[in-house]
């Protein structure tokens, strides 16, 4: 029989107690982050900086790890030699400090504990957790194979676990990178240039002429190099348009904002590839050359025009014809930007479809000012035995669903956890390293379920994140501050690698997510994948490898190294095979067409609010990421909760006032797990709210970010699937106000 | 030598890296600040928009604070740059009081603190930390009386202003519009 | 709609939303100073008149209060300081432009002037009062000699003094409230007023009472005024001004200010003083008590609004 795992919110024994205690006296200004004594600035002599890249977000700038006399990490700053960043982090890189500074910080491994009825977690060593671990996934693999053992992983840890993984037996991995964020786009792109767009985007935004920002919102969205680049642009003068329901900050800086329905993007998209095509505005040359399936496209939008656009986006006719003539005007040197997190409405492949086309007709596709071709440098595999055969992964329960999903879909691992969804290959167990699935995960009953229903769940990660409150064993991870991991390769304009080596030893009893793994892979008898003391050993051979070694690269930080393979652009009439089905260009699908999809992209109409109910958007604020930086003391201190942005009138409507606090519950009757201040701006549509995700923790052990704000996650109960890779669509979710405490409402 | 510093809200996103960045490196306590962000939202929807600055002490010419110290704490140095000698400072509080732009604080350990311009910094021949880090280079700074220095470039080739002009403070941050 | 500001990343204690660096230290050391200008100035006026006899409470009992009230108010101002180890800092410079600056040094010169006066007052006021030194009975007689001198003194620095607690809120141009050359004559008449008040409780002398009683009256009218005008001329000025004023005039410190000071720090006290010329019998510790009253809320008030004017966001 199994006992219920409870999700623990305090644990009572112990550490927990301990630590809530010292942390809730940690208000402004007595804060024992700030070392009192008043210290001066150091300068930078009186320190040693120790190479680093960023692991705040997924663009990893690379950087300097600034370390005084005494020890204490002091600041970041950029590399100047690195293309992610030249020389300069985002605020969450340069607060990346906060990460290694938290007071509430994982300190030891703990284990779930069953005390007097109640679970708690009871501090363990690493002995005792690691045997823990080992013996559980030895256990899985006998009983049911190691297949039945799963990894929700993302960020660096995720590549030591997933060697880990592929050791021990079992491809079944997701992250959601993939159906929580840019799956679509890949998948769009692929099928129309035979190439991903990938990460960070070959987009050449600095030298554009024209860039098109549909819901990207680049400057809140604070991927570095997009940032800097798009500042490069305003200051050439380039034409900005941004087509965003809300006045984002790019909004803001646009030539032309077009503030569209939301959910009717395809409409507009469509309309655009009309006028180019019956203006006759489109690359010629280029579409001749490079692509197939003109005539079927031109027949396809015939009757797509501006005024049929305008009927669903709200869009003026005008409007249209205007900024597809800007776009043409400034071809090639033209970006209509893929975006990133593009799971909104479960048609977002076939958006990204047009938004390919749309680039297709422009030529900007390996030209100046439109997407470069990008190239790395690749990293020598460390010497080991061959990875096992996987008897079955996370695509054999697909029963073909999702035939396009190329990486493993979070919510159907999940799915593959729970018995009732009787899939044909059971999840038994996990690991979960640095990702927060409560809140990154949309539909939270799909995952308490799943949690609920596993035998087995081990989390790492550094911070007490809601995630830990579902696990059986918690292992702490050192930050990235205070470890070496795999070495950074990242396609660019110049194939370029960066080294992260720690700065600091690791506070507390953490540790680094390679060491994990190798003690974890020792203790499941495969040594052999993990043949290395220290994991400088495996980089140091790599490096040499790569013309450089670990003591080169300490110095440097960043090497670049000469493009192999071609030019950045293409050249006029160059020779070129895409990777595609026909080598071209394909503006008809066929890879599309033979899944039984549509070859050509169609606009469907998506449900619109109710009366009294909003559409909630979200997205993302500059100074955080996602749910991991709201603890971050220097962050924090920029913003301590998201707040709920409301229309004027929508206001004015419900009588709500500036800094109010409201519950919101949507369209299945959730409510928000915290109470959220209202925002009143103008900057929001009055059909929409908007609202910063990452927020709403329901940890206490967080000791700033607990109950700060609410979780758009919790309120995206209805996920809008995209039918060709799994994409989870989120923003088809209603909400509306609750002014009085909902658990009042149900004593009364 | 006249330093001063011009920010593009053309081009600052308010991102509030410049707020880390003074925070990590003048050791400035959280729940502290010497710069900040303004967004000044105008118009209504769809006709909307921003105005986002990143503010800090202004180095007025004709400083109230300076003026206003008792104890000569609060002084003028090189280039103009308003600075506070932390030992001098008794706390009193009167050029928090004086400051139209609320530029000061108290520091925890009592003395006032402020933007110093990052003159440890400009010593050793660096640009302040607030523009060295800024990912959008929206913040130039330099010597106003050298016409090839980054913030006098600036202010020709753009329309600009001042902050609160009428409060007589001749402030040194430019905001190009 | 309105425009809208967010101010992201600074919520600094003490700061944000608004000023409240000064509590009720600088209130208490601004009513204190001026108090004691109060006692001083009318001390001296009455010496050099010549009317010392007819007016004994003021010229000799009163002023054995300003010594302690120059003290507590510098003690108050001490408490008020956030880096007190550094205090005398205070003394090794002159800051001519700095009103905090020489309102410590006036006080470094008034309050020894005030301990001199009183001395030289003491054996009257203690009867068989010994200086035991021979020293100090040389002084004392040296000072008892130059009494009309140290009186011309004391009026000009006890002016001063009074002027200096207005100026050093009226030299903020930054908080708009304060932003006004009226608060140095505004405060002056309200600290001799305060003075006034204080001696007039003190005297048992009916004639000393009701020449005190007649000046009092001038000057609270006096002090209406300017705080009409004070108010008028904010309404014509600017923006901020106009906002600054509006505290008073129905906003947060509308009750606060017309109870609390206009009526029962002046209004009320005033026409109990003037129905006392008229004959009816008022308690003299009620008006007395009310002007003081009023004057410590006055400042407090003053202060408190004023940090929060401000000229942006
Ligand atoms: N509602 C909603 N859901 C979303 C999104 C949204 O906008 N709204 N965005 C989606 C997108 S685009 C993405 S990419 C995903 C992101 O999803 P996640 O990557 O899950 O995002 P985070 O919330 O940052 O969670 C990261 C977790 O990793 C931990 N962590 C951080 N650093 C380390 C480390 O060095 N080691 C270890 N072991 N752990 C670490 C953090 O403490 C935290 O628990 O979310 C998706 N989900
Ligand atoms: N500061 C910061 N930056 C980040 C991250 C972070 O956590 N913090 N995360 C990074 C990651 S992993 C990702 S995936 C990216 C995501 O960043 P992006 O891909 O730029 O953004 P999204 O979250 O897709 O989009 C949010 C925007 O879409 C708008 N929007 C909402 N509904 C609609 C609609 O129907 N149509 C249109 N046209 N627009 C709509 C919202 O108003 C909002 O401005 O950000 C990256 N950068
Ligand atoms: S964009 Fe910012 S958070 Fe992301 S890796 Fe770079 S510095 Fe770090
Ligand atoms: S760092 Fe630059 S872009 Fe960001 S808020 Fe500061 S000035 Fe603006
Ligand atoms: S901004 Fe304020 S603190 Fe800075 S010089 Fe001007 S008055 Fe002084
Ligand atoms: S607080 Fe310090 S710096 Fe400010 S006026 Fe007083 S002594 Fe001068
Ligand atoms: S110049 Fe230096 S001290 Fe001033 S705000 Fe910028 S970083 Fe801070
Ligand atoms: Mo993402």
């Amino acid at each position: 029989m199994k006992t219920r795992r409870d999700f623990i919110k305090i644990s009572a024994a112990g550490v927990g107690a301990v630590s809530l205690g010292l942390s809730s006296l940690n208000w402004k200004g007595m804060s024992p982050l700030y070392a009192a004594g008043g210290q001066e600035p150091v300068s930078d002599e009186e320190m040693t900086a120790h190479s680093t890249y960023c692991e705040v977000c997924f663009w990893k700038c690379a950087g300097w790890t600034y370390v005084d006399r005494k020890g204490s990490i002091r600041k970041i700053i950029g590399n100047d030699n690195d293309p992610h960043c030249n020389g300069r982090l985002c605020p969450r890189g340069t607060g990346g400090v906060g990460m290694y500074n938290d007071d509430d910080r994982l300190k030891t491994p703990l284990i779930r504990q069953t005390v007097g009825g109640k679970q708690v977690f009871r501090k363990a060593s690493w002995e005792e957790a690691l045997d823990l671990v080992a013996s559980k996934m030895k256990a899985v693999a006998d009983k049911h194979g190691p297949e039945a053992f799963a990894l929700f992983n993302h960020g660096s840890p995720g590549s030591h676990f997933k060697h880990l993984f592929h050791a021990y037996g079992s491809g079944n991995e997701g992250e959601p990178a993939w159906a929580q964020c840019r799956g679509p786009r890949e998948v769009g792109f692929a099928a129309t240039f035979g190439s991903w767009v990938g990460s960070p985007e070959p987009t050449d935004i600095r030298d554009t002429n024209c860039l098109v920002l549909i819901g990207s919102h680049i400057g809140e969205n604070m991927h570095n190099g997009q940032v800097q680049e798009m500042s490069t642009a305003i200051d050439r003068g380039a034409t900005i348009i941004t087509v965003d329901p809300r006045l984002s900050t790019a909004a803001s800086k646009s030539k032309y904002w077009l503030p569209i329905k939301p959910a009717t993007d395809m409409a507009l998209l469509l309309s655009w590839i009309h006028v180019l095509i019956y203006e006759n505005l489109y690359d010629k040359d280029y579409i001749a050359q490079y692509a197939m399936g003109f005539d079927e496209l031109k027949a396809h939008v015939k009757n797509m025009t501006p005024e049929w656009a305008y009927g669903i986006t709200t869009i003026k006719p005008d409007v249209i014809r205007k900024t597809a003539r800007e776009m043409a005007n400034a071809s090639p040197a033209v970006i209509v930007h893929p975006g990133r997190h593009v799971v909104w409405y479960g048609d977002d492949s076939q958006r990204e479809r047009a938004i390919a086309i749309l680039n297709a007709l422009l030529g900007s596709w390996g030209k100046r000012g439109g997407f470069y071709f990008k190239e790395s440098v690749p990293v020598p595999k460390y010497p080991q035995p061959k990875y096992p055969h996987h008897k079955w992964d996370w695509k054999d329960n697909l029963d073909g669903k999702y035939p396009l999903s190329a990486m493993g879909i979070t919510t159907e691992l999940l799915k593959a956890s729970i018995p009732e969804f009787n899939c044909k290959h059971q999840i038994k167990s996990w690991i979960v390293a640095g990702t927060n699935l409560p809140l990154t995960i949309p539909d939270k009953e799909l995952f308490r379920k799943a949690a609920q229903s596993v035998d087995f769940i081990a989390v790492v990660d550094t911070m007490p994140m809601d995630i830990t409150g579902y696990a059986d064993v918690i292992l702490p991870e050192c930050t990235y501050l205070e470890r070496y991991d795999y070495i950074r390769s990242s396609p660019h304009r110049e194939p370029n690698i960066a080294l992260r080596a720690p700065a600091v030893q690791p506070k507390y009893e953490t540790k680094p997510a390679w060491w994990i793994a190798k003690q974890l892979g020792e203790r499941l008898g495969l040594g052999a994948y993990f043949n290395y003391n220290d994991i400088e050993e495996v980089l140091d051979w790599q490096l040499k490898k790569m013309g450089t070694s670990l003591e080169e690269m300490k110095r440097i930080g960043v090497k670049k190294y000469p493009r192999k393979s071609g030019g950045l652009y293409l050249q006029d009439g160059e020779d070129y095979e895409f990777n595609t089905n026909t080598g071209k260009i394909e503006l008809y699908s066929t890879e599309f067409e033979d899944y039984g999809f549509d070859p050509l992209p169609n606009y469907t109409e998506h449900p619109q609010p109710r009366e009294g109910f909003y559409r909630l958007i979200y997205g993302r604020a500059p100074m955080h990421t996602f749910s991991r930086t709201s603890n971050n003391p220097n962050l924090w201190d920029l913003m301590a909760t998201n707040s709920v942005w409301v229309n004027p009138k929508v206001a004015d409507l419900w009588d709500l006032r500036k800094g109010q606090k409201v519950w919101l519950k949507n369209q299945d009757g959730i409510v928000s797990d915290f109470p959220v201040e209202v925002r009143i701006t103008e900057r929001i549509r009055w059909d929409s709210v908007y609202m910063v995700h990452g927020f709403g923790h329901d940890n206490k052990k967080l000791s700033r970010a607990y109950g700060h704000g609410a979780s758009d996650s919790k309120l995206i109960t209805n996920v809008m699937i995209d039918p060709m890779m799994g994409g989870t669509g989120m923003r088809g979710n209603f909400v509306t106000f609750l002014t009085e405490n909902p658990e009042k409402e149900v004593e009364s | 030598m006249r330093y001063a510093m011009a920010i593009d809200t053309a081009k600052c996103v308010g991102c509030g890296d410049c707020v880390v960045a003074c925070q990590t490196e003048n050791n400035v306590p959280v729940g502290y600040c010497r710069d900040w962000i303004v967004e000044n939202v105008s118009g209504s929807y769809p006709n909307v928009e921003i105005e986002l600055r990143s503010e800090r002490c202004n180095h007025c010419d004709n400083a109230p604070c300076v003026r206003c110290c008792p104890t000569g704490a609060s002084h003028i140095v090189e280039g103009g740059i308003v600075k506070v000698t932390h030992n001098e400072c008794i706390g009193c509080g009167a050029c928090i009081e004086s400051c139209p732009y609320d530029a000061r604080y108290s520091h925890p350990d009592g003395y006032v603190d402020k933007c110093t311009f990052c003159d440890h910094r400009l010593a050793k021949g660096q640009s302040t930390a607030c523009v060295s880090v800024c990912p959008t280079s929206c913040l130039y700074f330099g010597d106003l009386e050298d016409p090839n220095s980054e913030v006098s470039k600036a202010l020709k080739n753009r329309s600009w202003k001042v902050l609160a002009p009428e409060a007589g403070t001749k402030p040194q941050l430019y905001f190009l519009t | 709609m309105k425009e809208e500001l967010f101010v992201s990343g600074r919520h600094i204690p003490n700061i944000d939303p608004y000023l409240s660096i000064w509590h009720w230290e600088i209130p208490v050391y601004l009513f204190l100073g001026g108090l004691a200008a109060g006692i001083m100035f009318f001390a001296g006026l009455f010496l050099v008149l010549g009317r010392e006899k007819e007016m004994e409470t003021t010229v000799k009992r009163a002023p054995f209060l300003v010594p302690f009230a120059l003290v507590l108010g510098l003690l108050a101002l001490f408490l008020d300081l956030k880096h007190q180890l550094y205090f005398w800092r205070l003394y090794t410079t002159i800051r001519i432009e700095s009103p905090m600056s020489w309102g410590a040094w006036t006080l470094m010169l008034i309050t020894p002037l005030s301990i001199v006066w009183a001395a030289g007052y003491i054996k009257e006021a203690i009867p068989g009062w010994d200086w035991r030194f021979g020293i100090l009975k040389q002084f004392e007689a040296l000072v008892i000699k130059y009494r009309k001198h140290l009186a011309w003194a004391m009026m000009g620095l006890s002016l001063i003094l009074g002027v200096y607690t207005g100026i050093l809120l009226s030299a903020f141009n930054a908080r708009p409230l304060w932003n006004t050359s009226i608060l140095g004559p505004l405060f002056l008449v309200s600290g001799l007023s305060t003075g006034l008040a204080l001696t007039m409780w003190m005297s048992k002398s009916h004639s000393e009472r009701k020449l005190l009683s007649k000046i009092d009256i001038v000057l609270i009218g006096v002090e209406l005024f300017l705080i009409i005008h004070l108010l008028m001329g904010f309404l014509a000025a600017g923006m901020v001004q106009v906002e600054a004023a509006q505290l008073f005039l129905g906003g947060e410190f509308t009750v606060s200010f017309w109870v609390f000071v206009i009526i029962m720090g002046l209004a009320f006290p005033v026409t109990l003083e003037i129905l006392e010329l008229f004959g009816y019998k008022i308690p003299i510790w009620i008006p007395s008590l009310l002007i003081l009253f009023g004057g410590l809320m006055f400042r407090m008030i003053m202060v408190e609004a004023g940090q929060i004017t401000r000229f942006l966001y």
